[in-house]
Protein backbone atom coordinates (compact mmCIF):
# COMPACT_ATOMS: atom_id res chain seq x y z
CA UNK A 1 0.00 0.00 0.00
CA UNK A 2 2.38 2.32 0.97
CA UNK A 3 5.24 0.76 2.91
CA UNK A 4 7.79 2.08 0.71
CA UNK A 5 7.42 5.11 2.42
CA UNK A 6 9.55 3.97 5.57
CA UNK A 7 12.71 3.23 3.48
CA UNK A 8 12.04 6.45 1.91
CA UNK A 9 11.70 8.73 5.16
CA UNK A 10 15.27 6.47 5.93
CA UNK A 11 16.37 7.30 3.04
CA UNK A 12 16.12 10.95 3.44
CA UNK A 13 17.42 10.99 7.44
CA UNK A 14 20.68 9.14 5.52
CA UNK A 15 21.14 11.44 2.95
CA UNK A 16 21.12 14.75 4.72
CA UNK A 17 23.71 12.75 7.58
CA UNK A 18 25.85 11.53 4.55
CA UNK A 19 26.00 14.61 3.29
CA UNK A 20 26.89 17.17 6.50
CA UNK A 21 28.92 14.20 7.48
CA UNK A 22 30.97 14.29 4.17
CA UNK A 23 31.55 18.53 4.58
CA UNK A 24 32.77 18.19 8.10
CA UNK A 25 35.36 15.26 6.72
CA UNK A 26 36.33 17.39 3.97
CA UNK A 27 36.96 20.37 6.30
CA UNK A 28 39.18 18.39 8.50
CA UNK A 29 41.24 17.14 5.33
CA UNK A 30 41.57 20.68 4.50
CA UNK A 31 42.70 21.85 8.38
CA UNK A 32 44.81 19.24 7.94
CA UNK A 33 46.60 20.39 4.83
CA UNK A 34 46.73 23.59 6.15
CA UNK A 35 48.89 22.52 9.01
CA UNK A 36 50.74 19.99 7.27
CA UNK A 37 50.58 17.11 8.87
CA UNK A 38 51.52 14.94 6.26
CA UNK A 39 51.07 12.24 8.63
CA UNK A 40 47.66 12.89 9.85
CA UNK A 41 46.96 12.79 6.48
CA UNK A 42 48.39 9.50 5.10
CA UNK A 43 46.64 8.24 7.92
CA UNK A 44 43.29 9.11 6.67
CA UNK A 45 40.71 6.87 6.75
CA UNK A 46 40.46 5.51 2.89
CA UNK A 47 36.73 4.21 3.85
CA UNK A 48 35.51 6.89 5.43
CA UNK A 49 31.63 7.02 6.91
CA UNK A 50 30.34 9.42 4.54
CA UNK A 51 31.57 6.88 2.13
CA UNK A 52 29.87 4.08 3.96
CA UNK A 53 26.43 6.08 4.25
CA UNK A 54 26.45 6.78 1.03
CA UNK A 55 25.95 3.16 0.13
CA UNK A 56 23.07 2.92 2.29
CA UNK A 57 21.24 5.83 0.92
CA UNK A 58 22.15 4.33 -2.83
CA UNK A 59 20.34 0.78 -1.49
CA UNK A 60 17.31 2.60 0.29
CA UNK A 61 17.11 5.14 -2.98
CA UNK A 62 17.44 2.56 -5.42
CA UNK A 63 14.99 0.45 -3.49
CA UNK A 64 12.20 3.04 -2.53
CA UNK A 65 12.64 3.73 -6.95
CA UNK A 66 11.74 0.53 -7.83
CA UNK A 67 8.98 -0.30 -4.85
CA UNK A 68 7.21 3.47 -5.52
CA UNK A 69 7.34 1.87 -9.53
CA UNK A 70 5.92 -1.43 -8.31
CA UNK A 71 2.84 0.46 -6.55
CA UNK A 72 2.29 2.60 -9.39
CA UNK A 73 1.95 -0.95 -11.19
CA UNK A 74 -0.60 -1.99 -8.89
CA UNK A 75 -2.46 1.04 -8.99
CA UNK A 76 -1.61 2.13 -4.99
CA UNK A 77 -0.05 5.23 -5.92
CA UNK A 78 -1.92 7.88 -8.46
CA UNK A 79 -0.05 10.89 -9.81
CA UNK A 80 -3.51 13.23 -8.51
CA UNK A 81 -4.31 14.10 -4.64
CA UNK A 82 -3.93 12.25 -2.42
CA UNK A 83 -1.52 10.25 -4.18
CA UNK A 84 -2.11 6.97 -2.61
CA UNK A 85 -5.44 5.28 -3.18
CA UNK A 86 -5.42 3.93 0.40
CA UNK A 87 -5.43 7.45 1.57
CA UNK A 88 -9.23 8.45 0.08
CA UNK A 89 -11.27 6.32 2.53
CA UNK A 90 -10.34 5.81 6.85
CA UNK A 91 -10.13 1.54 6.86
CA UNK A 92 -8.26 1.65 4.37
CA UNK A 93 -5.53 4.50 5.63
CA UNK A 94 -5.90 2.20 8.98
CA UNK A 95 -4.83 -0.77 6.84
CA UNK A 96 -1.51 1.24 5.41
CA UNK A 97 -0.46 2.37 8.62
CA UNK A 98 -0.23 -0.97 9.28
CA UNK A 99 1.10 -2.45 6.67
CA UNK A 100 4.14 0.93 7.00
CA UNK A 101 4.52 -0.32 10.90
CA UNK A 102 5.18 -4.39 9.33
CA UNK A 103 6.40 -4.40 6.34
CA UNK A 104 8.04 -1.03 5.81
CA UNK A 105 9.74 -1.33 9.28
CA UNK A 106 10.97 -4.61 8.16
CA UNK A 107 11.93 -3.44 4.44
CA UNK A 108 14.19 -0.53 6.88
CA UNK A 109 15.88 -2.98 8.86
CA UNK A 110 16.64 -5.71 6.38
CA UNK A 111 18.60 -3.49 4.15
CA UNK A 112 20.20 -1.37 7.18
CA UNK A 113 21.19 -4.92 8.39
CA UNK A 114 22.86 -6.07 5.43
CA UNK A 115 24.48 -2.71 4.78
CA UNK A 116 25.67 -3.13 8.33
CA UNK A 117 27.24 -6.35 7.31
CA UNK A 118 28.80 -4.88 3.87
CA UNK A 119 30.18 -1.95 5.90
CA UNK A 120 32.34 -5.08 8.34
CA UNK A 121 33.03 -7.12 5.69
CA UNK A 122 34.45 -4.07 3.63
CA UNK A 123 36.37 -2.60 6.84
CA UNK A 124 37.77 -6.32 7.28
CA UNK A 125 39.06 -6.52 3.81
CA UNK A 126 40.98 -3.40 4.10
CA UNK A 127 42.53 -4.31 7.49
CA UNK A 128 43.67 -7.33 5.88
CA UNK A 129 45.09 -5.76 2.90
CA UNK A 130 46.68 -3.31 5.00
CA UNK A 131 48.29 -6.19 7.12
CA UNK A 132 49.67 -7.91 4.29
CA UNK A 133 50.93 -4.69 2.73
CA UNK A 134 52.73 -3.94 6.04
CA UNK A 135 54.03 -7.79 5.92
CA UNK A 136 55.64 -7.12 2.76
CA UNK B 1 8.51 -13.43 -9.63
CA UNK B 2 9.15 -10.03 -9.56
CA UNK B 3 11.82 -10.64 -6.40
CA UNK B 4 12.90 -13.55 -8.46
CA UNK B 5 13.52 -11.93 -11.60
CA UNK B 6 15.47 -8.07 -9.30
CA UNK B 7 17.83 -10.80 -7.59
CA UNK B 8 18.86 -12.43 -11.24
CA UNK B 9 19.42 -8.82 -12.41
CA UNK B 10 21.45 -7.51 -8.75
CA UNK B 11 23.90 -10.92 -9.25
CA UNK B 12 24.25 -10.08 -12.73
CA UNK B 13 25.13 -6.51 -12.10
CA UNK B 14 27.33 -7.12 -9.29
CA UNK B 15 29.28 -9.74 -11.27
CA UNK B 16 29.96 -7.12 -13.96
CA UNK B 17 30.79 -4.61 -11.78
CA UNK B 18 33.68 -7.15 -10.23
CA UNK B 19 34.99 -8.26 -13.15
CA UNK B 20 35.32 -4.59 -14.38
CA UNK B 21 38.47 -3.50 -15.81
CA UNK B 22 37.73 0.19 -14.44
CA UNK B 23 35.15 2.63 -13.59
CA UNK B 24 33.67 3.27 -17.24
CA UNK B 25 30.39 2.17 -16.99
CA UNK B 26 29.52 3.00 -13.34
CA UNK B 27 27.93 0.16 -12.85
CA UNK B 28 27.86 0.59 -8.55
CA UNK B 29 24.71 2.56 -8.74
CA UNK B 30 22.90 -0.07 -10.39
CA UNK B 31 23.94 -2.95 -8.46
CA UNK B 32 23.01 -1.27 -5.09
CA UNK B 33 19.98 -0.31 -7.16
CA UNK B 34 18.80 -3.82 -7.65
CA UNK B 35 19.72 -5.48 -4.17
CA UNK B 36 18.20 -2.51 -2.55
CA UNK B 37 14.42 -3.72 -4.54
CA UNK B 38 15.73 -7.11 -3.75
CA UNK B 39 15.88 -6.85 -0.11
CA UNK B 40 12.77 -4.55 0.40
CA UNK B 41 10.61 -7.48 -1.76
CA UNK B 42 12.12 -10.01 -0.09
CA UNK B 43 10.91 -8.61 3.99
CA UNK B 44 7.61 -8.21 1.69
CA UNK B 45 7.65 -12.21 0.97
CA UNK B 46 8.50 -12.84 4.02
CA UNK B 47 5.39 -11.55 5.13
CA UNK B 48 3.03 -13.32 2.48
CA UNK B 49 4.74 -16.38 3.21
CA UNK B 50 3.36 -15.95 6.84
CA UNK B 51 0.04 -14.86 5.26
CA UNK B 52 -0.37 -17.95 2.45
CA UNK B 53 1.90 -20.07 3.92
CA UNK B 54 3.23 -22.66 0.96
CA UNK B 55 0.74 -21.62 -0.86
CA UNK B 56 2.64 -18.73 -1.46
CA UNK B 57 5.11 -20.73 -3.56
CA UNK B 58 2.40 -22.18 -5.83
CA UNK B 59 0.99 -18.72 -7.50
CA UNK B 60 -1.57 -18.91 -10.05
CA UNK B 61 -0.30 -18.82 -14.16
CA UNK B 62 -2.11 -15.31 -14.41
CA UNK B 63 -0.40 -13.86 -11.33
CA UNK B 64 3.03 -15.20 -12.19
CA UNK B 65 2.82 -13.76 -15.69
CA UNK B 66 1.78 -10.20 -14.21
CA UNK B 67 4.54 -10.55 -11.71
CA UNK B 68 7.06 -11.42 -14.50
CA UNK B 69 5.88 -8.98 -17.09
CA UNK B 70 6.61 -6.16 -13.43
CA UNK B 71 10.14 -7.96 -12.84
CA UNK B 72 11.10 -6.81 -16.50
CA UNK B 73 9.42 -3.64 -16.30
CA UNK B 74 11.25 -3.27 -13.07
CA UNK B 75 14.39 -3.85 -14.86
CA UNK B 76 13.82 -1.63 -17.88
CA UNK B 77 13.67 1.43 -15.39
CA UNK B 78 16.51 0.49 -13.23
CA UNK B 79 18.49 0.39 -16.26
CA UNK B 80 16.88 3.37 -17.79
CA UNK B 81 17.80 5.39 -14.62
CA UNK B 82 21.56 4.03 -14.85
CA UNK B 83 22.12 5.05 -18.58
CA UNK B 84 21.11 8.01 -17.65
CA UNK B 85 23.44 8.33 -14.07
CA UNK B 86 26.10 7.33 -16.74
CA UNK B 87 25.36 10.35 -19.37
CA UNK B 88 25.14 12.75 -16.76
CA UNK B 89 28.30 11.72 -14.98
CA UNK B 90 30.23 10.65 -17.90
CA UNK B 91 33.18 9.15 -16.65
CA UNK B 92 34.34 8.84 -20.02
CA UNK B 93 33.82 12.17 -20.91
CA UNK B 94 32.21 10.60 -24.40
CA UNK B 95 29.41 13.23 -24.07
CA UNK B 96 31.06 15.93 -23.53
CA UNK B 97 33.97 15.05 -26.96
CA UNK B 98 30.68 14.29 -29.03
CA UNK B 99 29.09 17.95 -27.77
CA UNK B 100 32.46 19.63 -28.80
CA UNK B 101 32.96 17.55 -31.42
CA UNK B 102 29.39 19.15 -32.81
CA UNK B 103 30.18 22.45 -32.15
CA UNK B 104 33.75 22.44 -33.84
CA UNK B 105 31.44 21.18 -37.29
Amino acid sequence: MACFLVPAAEAAVVTIAAHSLELAEQKKAQRLTLSGDHTALAEENPLPWSRKLKWLTYLLWGGVLLLAFEHVWHGEVTPWFPFLTAAANPADMVEMFQEMATVGVTMAVIVTAVWGVLVACASLLLKRSDRAELAR
Amino acid sequence: MTLLITVFAAVFATAKWYNRKDDSLNLAPLCFMFWGASLMWLADAIFEYMELGADYFTPALEDMVNDAYLGLSVVALALVVWLVILLVKDPQGTVRAALRKGKAN
